[in-house]
């Protein structure tokens, strides 16, 4: 088709088109997805997460000036929440970023997450296939930053930057389980600001009790200040390193493996799902069922079960 | 039982015997009265303090806390100076629309500059596409400036420039035009705006970060307390505040709160704030909202008098005073119905006189479709002189001190203004809070619910969403010329051709070795602007230095 | 199952930085439901359409308050056409004067909205192009 050759011959309209079909769950995207699926595989996919205010934007708008240098095509997916009243969005991630957007070779995208829960939108998966597929060999992808719940970023970056500053309640105690967890490298940025230097002691010591056993394995904790553009390059290294780190213990491989098992599985269920509110027409069905269990005429596990086999059995659905 | 209570008690048998079965009757137009400070209450009743507060927070006009008027006589000695804020196009044709104003009564200057001087840019760079001339005169070197005064003696004039970020540049071509014209710095009077703290918050005419933009500022602090002593060498702006959409009280907090992070600095700079505190200047807008608007100034008076007593212990009288310029609020006039603007402009005159200010700038009826024409600058600066000679309220001083609801509300404003000030304190000051969005996010979501009011209706504009008409009259506009990049570029050109360029080049490299350094850099601009060096070679020579700033808005 | 949405871009070309309108139409058309993506202060017409055709968008709505609209708006139309983005819609707003009208939208922009406009205007102006820009 004639879209995924424009995209490989690296036409940005086309690209951003491409991406709004994705987004919208338009017919065309399952193909132009697969088309181009053997030329993936080649970009660097960075997460850069982090709760409000921790200064994500600036951090990615500093990476970009940084990673320019080595001639790089960088793709960049800034996602913001949409509004749960209007399904509207105000996406102004781009701003901190809007210089570089004369730049051929940087590409932004705002997302909205469009009712998607996880710190990202549903289709930003595919958006970073495009991408990587359109030639751009790093993606930084920034999610939307409400903390606690964005463990998703997990199943699609390679890498991922938790950033944190002070004064923002982002010490160690004020953290739920898990975040801690998603990153692979800690950026303490407003370095020059008080509290910072808190920040990062409070951050050793975590993980110093977490690899005690294998300290060879700890994560960079970097300090940067972003908005005064100091401590990127050494952050960027320490990111080069890590990743090579990971490659060298052969676990870069594994990292890719799990995020593809990943993906498949989600693919998978919501395939089933989709294919379930067609010939079983639940969604429609649900308000009878609700009447028969209210009456108590049924019960919740037989009668799903029921409805399955039945389905199951009549099916000629693939 | 005290006065106070016999009223308390009076009012309550009013309220039940009349005002209850009256409402029964008739009920209020609208549930709920409201301004900016919150709910309006009925009818208003002397305060339960007041003669202990009198003195204290009332008191005499010239006197401290100042609530009613910097000076002792007031308009009783002098008038307000009246002065139209005019200026597009070419130096020459401003200089021009400059002589016909002072020849029609108006005893001041003030000069608006194109959006590419305000920002640095030379005509001919590739930034000022299609802004040359548009909303002021375009100045590019010291040339234009000696046109735009020409024939304008500078010792008897004062003039305002609304220039921020470059302010230091315009100011130095002000000095070296004086000089030719024989006039000595030491007699030119005068306000640069200088307020780079509104421009991150409110209009967006920045050049360079924060920390740079206000080592400028002390720099002409310093220097001017020297060598220019009657200048007044910053005009502190709440007006582009509530411009963007501020409330009343807003409008007081945030600028209040940039004067204060000015003086800091100052004192940090090592400067005397008995020194250059008196020549600190505010700017502030006039709305229609009449009696809040007056007890906006009062209540801005008395903060400020305060600040500079107990918080940056000032002992002089002078720097305590807050003088103030203001002009009629831009966004209250509308497109629709233009005529309709000269009586919001008489009615924000009213407030800006009864608020006691320094000068006034009136807006002109058409200021909402373009710049205005000769005809309706005219009548905006008659509305001036028709308050000031017909109207009355100029015979005694302050006299609406003592409405019970204007004291009330003064009180309030007030109140509510210290928690705005301690807050940004709690921030760090008002460089961090500007850094943080705060203080753009507050105001941002003024303007919107002002806006939703207005879309809703709970807010009337008369002609935009009442009292509509079919067909809008026609109206002449006034045009600036298309072509005027191509004149500006020429100019350029030759000053380029005719200047010394070694000198040039030599004056700005020392430019850039001052700003690395320490030194003020004020004579090193005043140097090189009289070696015809372009606005935009000495504002690229500090960016090279200093950096731009990037916006920071929370949406 | 495909779930289309309006994206506009709102953008401030020149130097002027009055963004109050800007702001406000941002925000009030997110709350009408559209997708809204703002650009910030002192944008370049190339920056402005190529952010346009970065973020995909249907309407590039442009904001400007200082007289420049007559070179810049018919600039941004005519660089989006020279990148093959014709089809993205672009309307205007403003100081504007009733006589530079007409003339803006023979070159290309689609409507002008003067000030005290109400936001209803501009929703019904979007929505009678929801077909014409598919979705």
């Amino acid at each position: 088709m004639d879209i995924e050759n424009k995209i490989l011959e690296g036409s940005p309209r086309h690209l951003a088109r491409a991406i709004s079909m994705v987004e919208n769950n338009s017919p065309q995207k399952e193909e132009i997805i697969d088309a181009l699926y053997p030329k993936t595989g080649n970009a660097l996919i960075i997460g850069v997460t982090g709760s409000p205010g921790s200064g994500k934007s600036t951090l990615v708008d500093k990476i970009l000036k940084n990673e320019l240098k080595k001639d790089q095509k960088i793709g960049v997916i800034a996602v913001d929440p949409s509004s749960p009243f209007s399904g509207g969005a105000l996406l102004g991630d781009r701003i901190r970023m809007q210089k570089h957007s004369g730049n051929p070779n940087i590409f932004i995208r705002s997302m909205a997450s469009r009712g998607h829960l996880g710190g990202i939108s549903a289709a930003t998966s595919d958006v970073t296939k495009l991408l990587d597929a359109a030639g751009y060999n790093l993606i930084i992808i920034e999610t939307i930053g409400v903390g606690q719940t964005e463990v998703e970023i997990i199943e699609l970056a390679d890498i991922i930057l938790l950033t944190m500053a002070p004064g923002m309640g982002d010490d160690i105690q004020a953290m739920k389980a898990g975040i801690m967890e998603i990153g692979d490298v800690f950026v303490v940025n407003k370095k020059d600001k008080d509290g910072a230097d808190k920040v990062k002691k409070e951050l050793d010591y975590v993980l110093d009790i977490k690899y005690h056993d294998n300290p060879e394995n700890k994560n960079p904790i970097k300090m940067v200040s972003a908005l005064n553009n100091e401590g990127i390059e050494e952050l960027m290294n320490s990111v080069y390193n890590y990743i090579n780190k990971l490659k060298k213990q052969g676990k870069w491989e594994d990292k890719r493996k799990t995020k593809i098992k990943k993906e498949l599985k989600k693919i998978f269920s919501k395939k089933i799902h989709e294919l379930m509110d067609i010939h079983i027409n639940y969604t429609e069905k649900l308000d009878d069922w609700v009447k028969l269990l209210m009456n108590k005429e049924e019960k919740p596990y037989s009668l799903i079960n029921k409805e399955l086999k039945s389905f199951i059995k009549e099916s000629e659905i693939l | 039982m005290s006065e106070y209570e016999k009223i308390k008690k009076e009012k309550k048998e009013w309220e039940e015997k009349k005002l209850n079965k009256f409402l029964e009757k008739a009920p209020e137009r609208k549930e709920e009265f409201k301004n900016s400070t919150g709910e309006v209450e009925r009818v208003y009743t002397p305060q339960e303090d007041i003669e202990d507060k009198y003195v204290n927070e009332i008191g005499f006009p010239g006197q401290y806390p100042f609530t009613r008027g910097v000076y002792p006589t007031m308009y009783r000695g002098r008038l307000w100076t009246m002065r139209q804020y005019a200026g597009f196009g070419t130096a020459e044709e401003s200089n021009k629309r400059y002589k016909y104003l002072l020849e029609q009564g108006q005893t001041g200057l003030s000069v608006a500059f194109d959006l590419p001087t305000q920002i640095g840019y030379d005509s001919d760079d590739e930034m000022s596409i299609g802004e040359v001339g548009k909303v002021g005169v375009a100045i590019d070197t010291l040339k234009d400036m000696e046109i735009l005064f020409d024939g304008i003696p500078l010792e008897k004039v004062s003039t305002s420039m609304t220039i921020n970020a470059p302010a230091a540049v315009l100011l130095a071509m002000y000095i070296a035009v004086a000089e030719k014209q024989g006039v000595s710095k030491e007699k030119l009077r005068g306000t640069i705006q200088n307020d780079i703290l509104k421009e991150y918050i409110a209009r967006g005419t920045y050049i360079y970060p924060p920390e740079s933009s206000m080592r400028l500022i002390t720099d002409i602090f310093e220097y001017c307390s020297d060598e220019v002593p009657k200048w007044n060498t910053i005009s502190i702006s709440g007006y582009h505040i509530r411009e963007a959409g501020s409330d009343a009280v807003q409008e007081v907090a945030f600028t209040i709160a940039d004067g204060i992070e000015y003086v800091k600095k100052a004192i940090e700079a090592g400067l005397d704030v008995d020194k250059f505190g008196r020549r600190l200047s505010f700017f502030f807008n006039a709305h229609n909202d009449l009696l809040e608007e007056v007890a906006k100034f009062r209540a801005a008076r008395r903060i400020w008098a305060k600040v500079m007593k107990e918080k940056f212990d000032a002992k002089k009288e002078k720097s305590m005073r807050l003088r103030f310029h203001t002009q009629t609020g831009g966004s209250t006039l509308t497109a629709q119905q233009p005529d309709n603007n000269i009586v919001r402009v008489a009615i924000q005159t009213l407030a800006a006189v009864l608020g006691g200010t320094q000068s006034l700038h009136t807006n002109s009826r058409d200021e909402a479709l373009s710049l205005p024409t000769e005809d309706s600058v005219r009548i905006a600066l008659r509305t001036q002189q028709i308050v000031a000679h017909e109207s009355g309220v100029t015979k005694t001083i302050d006299p609406l001190a003592g409405s019970h609801y204007v004291e009330k509300l003064t009180d309030e404003i007030e109140e509510q203004v210290w928690e705005y000030i301690d807050k940004i304190e709690e921030l760090g000051g008002m460089t961090k809070a500007i850094e943080k969005g705060y203080v753009q996010k507050e105001i941002q979501d003024s303007a919107y619910d002002y806006q939703k009011e207005i879309e809703n209706k709970e807010r009337i504009v008369v002609g935009v969403n009442k009292y509509q008409i079919d067909k809008e009259p026609e109206s002449d506009i006034l045009k600036v010329n298309p072509k005027l990049r191509e004149v500006q570029i020429d100019r350029i050109e030759k000053v380029k051709k005719k200047r010394d360029s070694k000198k040039v080049e030599q004056k700005l490299a020392e430019l850039k070795n001052a700003a690395e350094g320490s030194d003020n850099l004020m004579p090193y601009i005043i140097d090189a602007v009289k070696e015809y060096a372009t606005l935009g070679e000495i504002c690229n020579t500090l960016r090279d230095v200093f950096g731009e700033y990037e916006e920071s808005i929370v949406l | 199952m495909s779930d289309k949405k309006i994206r506009i871009l709102i953008g401030k070309p020149g130097l002027d930085g009055h963004d109050r309108g800007a702001k406000y139409i941002a925000r009030a058309l997110k709350d009408a439901g559209y997708e809204v993506i703002y650009t910030g202060l002192r944008q370049t017409p190339q920056s402005i359409v190529n952010t346009a055709i970065q973020e995909d968008v249907d309407f590039v709505g442009l904001s400007l308050l200082s007289g420049a609209h007559n070179s810049l708006f018919p600039k941004i139309v005519e660089l989006l056409k020279e990148n093959d983005a014709e089809d993205i819609i672009v309307f205007g707003g403003g100081v504007i004067p009733e006589d530079d009208i007409p003339n803006l939208k023979k070159q290309g922009v689609e409507e002008i909205f003067t000030p005290g406009t109400p936001i209803k205007d501009v929703v019904d102006f979007i929505e009678s192009k929801r077909e014409k820009v598919g979705k």
